[in-house]
Formats: C-alpha cells, sequence, structure tokens
C-alpha cells in the first residue's frame, strides 16, 4: 500500500512540469494589429516574439543568429542573399514553412495596401525558390541592413494559407509559426496564446499559455506584479528600481536600448528654422549641446538608468564610432560661442511629449542651458499632435525618442538622410547623405564602421539632432522565473524561460 | 402619459442627429493629422497616402459625414484602424462590462448615497449628519485615481484578498468577476454615492419641512412610514434625475478608474481611439453612449409618473 502511494506521489512529482503553466506578462501599451506586414508599433513587436518566430533573429550582443532561416550567404557582388531554411517547421495552421511561403510573405510585405514594411524591403527586387528548403533574395544593390531587417516584423513569417483567406483581417485572428498561437485578444484587456504542439524548438518552451495585459500607468503594472496578477513587466518607471531591488521576491533585469532619446532642432524643415537663433545658427546647438551635463540628466531625470550618449547607437554599441566621444559639459565654451553667434539670451521653445519622463527631462535640459544664458520654453504636446507638428515643422527644437533598430541605419538614414519621413530636422547635406547611401551599401564591416565615423563627425558640427542618451530596458519580474534574456532591442523572449 | 412619451420619443430623432454632427464636427478640431497618427512610428509616406484615401480624409468634411452616416443607416459603425476590428463588435465586447462596472457602482452609490442622505435630514444637526456631510465632502474631493492606487495597495498588494486589477466574465467566474469588479465600482461609486448623499439630504430636509409631512405626522403614522413612504418617495423625483443622469455617465465609461484597475470598459476603449485618432472608434461609442444617455433620461422622466402619483395627472 505504502509502495504504491509512494509510485503514485513519485509519478505525481514527475507530470508536475508537464502541468499547464501560464505566464502572465504585463505590457505598458495595448498592441496595435497583430499582422507583422501592417503593424506599427514597439509594444505590439514584444507580443510577435511569442506568436511570429522570424527568419533570423537577434542575441544579447546584437549579433544576427539563425531562427527560421538557418544560415545565409552573400553572393559576391551582395546583390543577392541566399537563405537556407530550417526542416520540419510547421504554421499553427498545420500548413508547412518553405521556400514558397518565404516568397510570399515578403511579396506581401512589399505589395499588400498600408503595409508598414515596404520601405524596409525597397532594395528587394524579387524572390526566387531556389528549391523547397533554400531562398534568395535579390537586391537592386547591396543593402548591408538587410539581414538585421530579417529580425524584425519584416522577417516575420505568416502562413500564406490563413493569410489570403483573412485578407486585410489577418490580424484579427493571426497564424504563424512561432512557438505560441493565437487564442482570443480582448482589446485594452488581454491577449492570449497557447502553446504551438509543432514548434520547431519546443523543448525551449516551458509554459501552456502566454498571457499580455496592457497597463499603461507603471504604478498600477507594478502593483500587479507585488500582488502575484503578473510574472513579469516590461517597461518598469526607473523611479521604481530601488525599492524592487531590495525586495527579494522579484528581480530586476536591464540592457541599454538600441534606440535614443534626443533633442531634435528644426534645421530647415519648415521656415521657422531661420527665424530662431538655434534653428539657423549651429554655433547656438554646439552651445546648447556644451550647456548640458548628460551624466546629470541621466542621474536626475532617469534615476540613472539610462547611458549618456552623443550618437543614433550607444557607446556600448559595436556601431559606435569612437571618434565623437561624448562632449563634457563647458559652459564657458558655452558663453563664448553665443558671443559669436551675437545672441547671448536666445529663445526658443522645446516640444515635448506629455508623459512624466519627457517632462521631467525636459526641464533638467532647461535648468542645465539657462547657465549658458538660454531661455528655453517648455512645450508639453499631446503624442500624436506633437509628432504631427514635427512633420509639418511647426517646432523649434522636439525632445523625441526613437525605440531603434537592431542595424544603426535603422536609427540614422531615415532620421538624417534628405527628406527621409522621420526626418523632422530638416537636415539635408549633400555630403552627409552620399555617406549614409554608401554605408548601405557597404557589407563590410570594417569599411562600414568608417563610414559611420565620417558620418558621426558630420552630425556632431552641425548637430540636427542632439542625442541625449539611451534609456534602459527594465523588466521585474517573480524571483520563480529564471531564463529571461536581456536582447537591446526590448522583447521578451520565451524561449528558455521557465518557472521554477 | 402616451402623448408625453410620443413626443419624447420625437425629440430624440432631431437630439442624435444633432449630437452625430457634432461628434463628427469637434474631432475634426482634434489637433494632428489622423493619417500620420496612424502611421505609426516609422511615419511611412506610402502608409499615410493609403489610410488618406482609405478612410476619405481628403474628402471634404459634408463627404466624410455622409460616408459615416450613411454607414451607420446600414448598420456600420466602421472598423478600428488600429486593430482591425469592426467598431461594432468592440462595442459589444465592452457593453457588457461597461454596463455591470456602471450598475455596481450604481448599486452602492444609491444605497450609500441615499441611506445617508435620509439619515442625515432625519437626525439633522447630530452627530449623525455632520458624519454624513465629512463623508459626503470626502467623496466629491478624492480623485478616483488616487483612491484606487490605495485600494490596490492595500487590499490586492498588502493584504493579497482582491485581484489588483483586469477583468474575468461574470459566465467565466462570478467569484472572481465580483472580486475584480468591487475596487472599482466602490471607487465610481463612493464619488456618486456623495452627490446623491448632498441632493437626497437637501431635498428631505424640504419635504420634512412640508404640511402634509406634518398632517401625516398629526394622524399618528409611524415615523418609519412618515419618513419613508410619505417623505422619501415626494423626495426620489430629483434623486431619480440624477442617479439617470449619473447612470448615463458612467456608461460613457469612466476613464480614469477603468485606466486604474485595467477594465476594459467605454473609458479606456475611447481615449486610446482619441490618442491614435481612430476616429470610426470614437465617432461609434460616443454616439452609442449618447444614445444610452438619452434613454436613461427619457426612462428616468418616465419613473416620475411611477414614483410621484400627482405627475399622472
Amino acid at each position: 500500500m505504502k509502495f504504491s502511494r509512494l509510485v503514485f506521489a513519485l509519478s505525481l512529482a514527475a507530470a508536475l512540469p508537464s502541468f499547464a503553466q501560464a505566464l502572465r506578462i504585463g505590457l505598458a501599451e495595448d498592441p496595435d494589429v497583430l499582422d507583422p506586414t501592417l503593424a506599427r508599433t514597439f509594444v505590439g513587436r514584444i507580443v510577435f516574439a511569442a506568436l511570429c518566430d522570424k527568419l533570423l533573429d537577434l542575441d544579447e550582443k546584437l549579433a544576427i543568429v539563425p531562427q527560421l532561416a538557418t544560415s545565409h550567404e552573400w553572393s559576391p557582388d551582395y546583390k543577392a542573399l541566399t537563405l537556407k531554411l530550417r526542416q520540419g517547421v510547421t504554421f499553427h495552421d498545420g500548413e508547412k514553412f518553405d521556400a514558397a511561403a518565404v516568397k510570399f510573405n515578403i511579396e506581401r510585405h512589399k505589395t499588400m495596401q498600408g503595409s508598414n514594411r515596404r520601405g524596409e524591403l525597397a532594395p528587394v527586387t524579387s524572390v526566387d525558390v531556389v528549391d523547397p528548403q533554400t531562398v534568395r533574395l535579390n537586391l537592386a544593390a547591396p543593402f548591408a541592413p538587410l539581414l538585421a531587417v530579417l529580425t524584425d516584423r519584416s522577417g516575420m513569417m505568416v502562413s500564406p494559407k490563413a493569410a489570403q483567406a483573412a485578407g486585410d483581417k489577418f490580424g484579427a485572428a493571426p497564424v504563424c509559426s512561432g512557438p505560441f498561437r493565437f487564442v482570443e485578444r480582448v482589446a485594452q484587456d488581454r491577449i492570449v496564446f497557447e502553446r504551438y504542439a509543432n514548434y520547431w524548438n519546443k523543448g525551449a518552451i516551458h509554459f501552456d499559455k502566454v498571457t499580455y495585459l496592457p497597463l499603461i500607468d507603471a504604478t498600477v503594472r507594478l502593483a500587479n506584479l507585488k500582488s502575484g496578477q503578473l510574472d513579469l513587466i516590461e517597461r518598469v518607471a526607473p523611479s521604481d528600481i530601488p525599492a524592487l531591488g531590495k525586495d527579494s521576491r522579484f528581480k530586476v533585469a536591464k540592457i541599454v536600448e538600441i534606440g535614443y532619446q534626443g533633442v531634435t532642432f528644426n534645421i530647415g524643415k519648415s521656415d521657422l528654422a531661420q527665424k530662431y537663433p538655434a534653428g539657423k545658427d549651429p554655433r547656438v546647438r554646439e552651445a546648447f549641446e556644451l550647456a548640458l551635463d548628460r551624466d546629470a540628466i541621466v542621474q536626475v531625470a532617469m534615476e540613472g538608468e539610462a547611458l549618456a550618449g552623443n550618437q543614433w547607437v550607444a557607446p556600448t554599441n559595436t556601431w559606435y564610432a569612437k571618434n565623437v566621444p561624448v562632449p563634457k559639459r563647458d559652459l564657458n565654451r558655452a558663453k563664448a560661442l553665443l558671443r559669436e553667434a551675437g545672441v547671448i539670451n536666445p529663445t526658443f521653445t522645446l516640444m515635448t511629449p506629455t508623459t512624466s519622463d519627457a517632462q521631467r527631462i525636459g526641464q533638467v535640459v532647461q535648468a542645465m542651458v539657462k547657465e549658458a544664458g538660454f531661455d528655453l520654453k517648455l512645450q508639453s504636446t499631446e503624442f500624436s499632435t506633437s509628432i504631427d507638428m514635427a512633420d509639418k515643422g511647426q517646432y523649434e527644437a522636439y525632445l523625441l525618442a526613437w525605440s531603434g533598430r537592431a542595424d544603426p541605419d535603422g536609427n540614422l538614414h531615415s532620421h538624417l538622410a534628405c527628406k527621409q519621413p522621420l526626418n523632422y530636422s530638416g537636415n539635408c547635406r549633400a555630403d552627409m547623405d552620399e555617406l549614409i547611401n554608401k554605408q548601405r551599401a557597404t557589407v563590410d564591416r570594417a569599411e562600414r564602421l568608417k563610414l559611420f565615423e565620417q558620418i558621426a563627425a558630420i552630425e556632431s558640427k552641425d548637430r540636427p539632432i542632439v542625442y541625449l542618451f539611451h534609456r534602459h530596458w527594465l523588466w521585474a519580474y517573480t524571483n520563480k522565473l529564471s531564463g529571461l534574456r536581456t536582447v537591446p532591442d526590448g522583447m521578451v523572449r520565451l524561449q528558455g524561460l521557465r518557472m521554477n | 402619459m402616451f402623448n408625453y412619451l410620443l413626443k419624447r420619443l420625437a425629440a430624440i430623432v432631431p437630439t442624435l442627429f444633432f449630437v452625430s454632427i457634432l461628434i463628427f464636427g469637434l474631432q475634426q478640431l482634434l489637433p494632428g493629422d489622423p493619417a500620420v497618427a496612424l502611421a505609426g512610428e516609422d511615419n511611412d509616406p506610402n502608409v499615410i497616402a493609403y489610410l488618406r484615401g482609405k478612410f476619405h480624409l481628403d474628402e471634404p468634411l459634408p463627404v466624410r459625414y455622409w460616408y459615416w452616416l450613411d454607414g451607420v443607416f446600414h448598420g456600420d459603425l466602421g472598423e478600428s484602424v488600429r486593430i482591425h476590428k469592426p467598431v461594432t463588435e468592440l462595442i459589444l465586447e465592452k457593453l457588457p462590462v461597461t454596463i455591470e462596472l456602471a450598475v455596481l457602482a450604481m448599486l452602492i452609490a444609491l444605497v450609500i448615497g441615499i441611506s445617508a442622505g435620509v439619515a442625515s435630514a432625519v437626525l439633522k444637526d447630530t452627530k449623525w449628519d455632520y458624519a454624513a456631510n465629512i463623508f459626503a465632502l470626502w467623496g466629491l474631493s478624492t480623485p478616483n485615481f488616487w483612491l484606487g492606487i490605495l485600494l490596490i495597495l492595500l487590499f490586492a498588494v498588502k493584504l493579497g484578498w482582491l485581484p489588483a486589477s483586469g477583468y474575468v466574465s461574470p459566465f467565466e467566474d462570478l467569484k472572481a468577476n465580483l472580486a475584480a469588479m468591487i475596487m472599482p465600482a466602490f471607487v465610481l461609486g463612493n464619488a456618486i454615492a456623495a452627490v446623491l448623499m448632498r441632493h437626497t439630504r437637501s431635498a428631505m430636509l424640504q419635504v420634512l419641512s412640508s404640511d402634509y409631512v406634518r398632517t401625516a405626522r398629526a394622524k399618528g403614522l409611524a415615523e418609519r412610514v412618515v419618513i419613508l413612504r410619505h417623505a422619501l418617495r415626494n423626495a426620489m423625483v430629483p434623486i431619480v434625475t440624477l442617479g439617470a443622469l449619473q447612470l448615463g455617465e458612467l456608461l460613457g465609461g469612466a476613464v480614469l478608474t477603468e485606466q486604474v484597475f485595467s477594465i476594459p470598459g467605454f473609458g479606456k476603449l475611447i481615449v486610446d481611439a482619441v490618442f491614435n485618432r481612430d476616429y470610426s472608434v470614437v465617432q461609434g461609442v460616443v454616439l452609442f453612449t449618447a444614445t444610452a444617455y438619452i434613454t436613461l433620461n427619457l426612462l428616468a422622466d418616465l419613473a416620475y409618473f411611477v414614483v410621484n402619483p400627482r405627475m399622472r395627472g
């Protein structure tokens, strides 16, 4: 009798890990449409990490690693990228993942009405199915960021059959090939996925269900973690980190983001650029930068949870141009520059979003530059309005955060090349444009880094954007959870994550 | 009464028409280009052009209004651009949540508000009256989001008795549903109870000093009967009006409370839609809540006939 009880207890214990385990993740926003072709928000990418596998992925050091493609090879002229595909992969509807599916997906990204991937994949002219497990992407010209582009939504593969059947309604019930399949979504409430039994890497998945809950207020998000309603939360408020660090029930993880926070100056977006001192005279922008103590901004406005920086990538990034280090604060030089420019007390307005972080940063910057003689006005503006004003050039300076892309080009080309969509400064210099386009076409790493150094040298003299810092992605989670990988893109990868 | 009802029903049509123009017109005053807001962080010009075309954003205002109105007449309130879901579906998804929260909050408000108001009027100038007035002042001056966060910290984080936030359908798990709804319903009900208490008190004080109450007392009726059957019934008219207005407001969504407790009701839906310039959602939800508000007012007017026999003539 006793023996049979023991056997029963042991078999129960052995069965325990396979019991339904659920993971609840608190998000800082409600994601937009769950269709990788149409999706346009950072938070949506966090959810996609569980749902849609990509051709390639990133590791903690931002190196490109295989996911659905097991290897890649450039042609000698870098105008074709051949990808070998993983065998035995199926979509959540049971359809096979193969080269034809890749061709369908790339073409869908490029041609679907309203696609947000069209720009990223513009250099891809055609896709050849070499054999069922090999696909070739043909390019008009060499395009170095392509591999990184395929680690994000452009590399996400959806089931061709489901996508064709659902048309533009695909996002309501997406079918991909990731570790979890879509179950339900209640807008502003929850997104629920369940484990996909035939996932190619199922050994790395230790949950049966994952639920994403958008909780916009950081205090409420944290309260839910503390009360046990959530297992993991993203974008923890920096001010909550010290207390969390002392609470043994929770762990905190952080990494420097791939994006940046900076002040964009209107230097040519509209006529307004010539009507205020910092828009028309680079010496005033230099004085502005020299009046800033970036480390102090990070300490005061971000509670130390950021890394001071002066380029589109962080100083810890392998693409950082070391020839242009973060300048030190120099008030005397700043004042001298203002005297030279003939404006001892330049006045202009810094537009900031309405978040408390943005307002705090604005106030710290305002106080710092005041010591050099600047009379900086702050204008807190609702986000959609601020983007529209920036787009139309109806601003002088704009405090803007960019979530970042794995390849430095994603933080640079659209922001600083002539007439690009995110070029709110109106920066347009032939020499810089030439270098930006050249780095895009340069696949050789060392050569490309040299080009970035030249671009950084020009940018740091002209300063259409004065970069301030790079935030830490901050996650907090129950101490029972292990295996969280901190990748600078801010995603929560569920492979390897387990509850102990 | 029948004629009155007909007149009121007939008035609903032009009212809703003006409301629809107002919703549509006011929304156009929002700063910012909706196509730019909807295009997302990549700001792709192709996407912006596509969105402009899809939502007729380049057409003149009356034409756009007509497109929308035409859809409304055909039962189509449009689609959310942000999450690609029909607005009708979104409304149906949020409606039960919003109604439940509104009804629970109203119940709490009525029980607390009316009993405190009656007690305070009957026991005027006693310590009970002062206590009820202090309660009303507290209810009126406490911000919902602050009270909400304090309740979460106490009952969810410290004591662990209730979930911090989130919503569970009552059909899934009634106990979990009530556990999730009690705090937000109390936060909302608390503020309304304060208003109701003040109105009940002043209406009761007025009625209690009237001749027929004195007569009722002189006839030797029990005080309980005098207060509940004679005084309170007459005092109910302004309370019913106020209650209906408050309920209508609750059905429009309780933005901050829903945000703090993560209750997926109309409030969260509409705020997100405004910030993302998801026009179809804003228009659909506001039209729906306006209709609900007008209907509730009509029902309140009809309720006068029930609570006050003098109005039946």
